[in-house]
């Protein structure tokens, strides 16, 4: 962790394996955006953000990582995963559209809301994908 | 309501969190679709659900709920709870339905966030 004159950056790896421990790194960046201070309605948008972000990487690409800074005005959530990649990015981003197996439905997700779910808490949301490469999504947050 | 009433109108049994009982909640949501939690909750504080994963403690976590009720009786073990311990959630668990559940709490006085 960096820190310094009110900018902090700070770096998670999501566990692809275990659907259980999904949301540690979440949770972790809550705890660190609340500790230097920043309102609670934009870690709630923040938290979010990064918790669809980080169930996502999980349950669609076997994990990946995230790095989350703070300069002051902007918290950016910056996700990247190695996973197969969205065929369809636009389409991904509609409300329902998931490719999640039963399997997920009935864990409480696969509802095809993670990324609108992104998007609407998110004031800037960017997403790359390659097919066969991985996905990168950054997300800024206003506070 | 306090948390303590809600213990009381749904005749539930307190899994963790016993010294959060006076807490007061103004609202609640009942769903077994954390996205669902996740995309509408705002200030609902009371998170009444029948599916048990540590997700529903991180989802709780996430909108800075302050208590989970289990419908229909279910458990959470003992991992799950200590999450929730972790960030002083009180967990319960009703023998009640989610309708009926939820339906007792409305009837109380504790709203939804569109009502
Ligand atoms: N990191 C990712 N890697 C690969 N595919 C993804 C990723 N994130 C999302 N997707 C694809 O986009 C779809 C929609 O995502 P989302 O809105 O979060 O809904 P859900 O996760 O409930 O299916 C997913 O079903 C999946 O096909
Ligand atoms: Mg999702």
């Amino acid at each position: 962790m960096s820190q310094g004159s009110g900018f902090i950056t700070e770096r998670y790896i999501v566990n692809g394996d275990d659907f259980h421990a999904a949301g540690s790194a979440s949770s972790a960046m809550k705890k660190l955006l609340r500790s230097i201070g920043v309102p609670p309605e934009a870690i709630r948008r923040a938290a979010i953000c990064m918790y669809e972000g980080e169930i996502n990487m999980v349950i669609h690409a076997c994990g990946g990582e995230a790095e989350v800074s703070f300069d002051g005005e902007y918290i950016t959530i910056h996700l990247a995963d190695k996973g197969p990649g969205i065929e369809n990015p636009q389409l991904a981003l509609k409300e329902g559209y998931s490719t999640a197996t039963d399997e997920i439905r009935e864990l409480g997700f696969g509802a095809g809301m993670g990324l609108p779910n992104m998007k609407r808490n998110s004031d800037e949301l960017e997403m790359e994908s390659v097919l066969g490469e991985g996905t990168t999504i950054v997300m800024k947050i206003k506070v | 309501m306090t948390i303590r009433d809600i213990r009381e109108l749904l005749g539930a049994q307190v899994l963790c969190g016993e010294d959060n009982m006076d807490q007061v909640v103004l609202s609640a949501c009942g769903s077994d679709l954390m996205s669902d939690v996740l995309a509408y909750v705002k200030e609902q504080s009371v998170l009444l659900t029948g599916l048990v994963n540590p997700q529903v403690m991180r989802t709780a976590e996430m909108m800075d709920m302050r208590c989970i009720v289990f419908v229909r009786g279910k458990k959470p073990d003992g991992a799950m709870l200590d999450l929730a311990d972790s960030h002083g959630m009180v967990v319960m668990n009703t023998p009640l339905r989610m309708y009926t559940a939820c339906g007792r709490l409305y009837a109380g006085g504790l709203k939804g966030e569109d009502a």
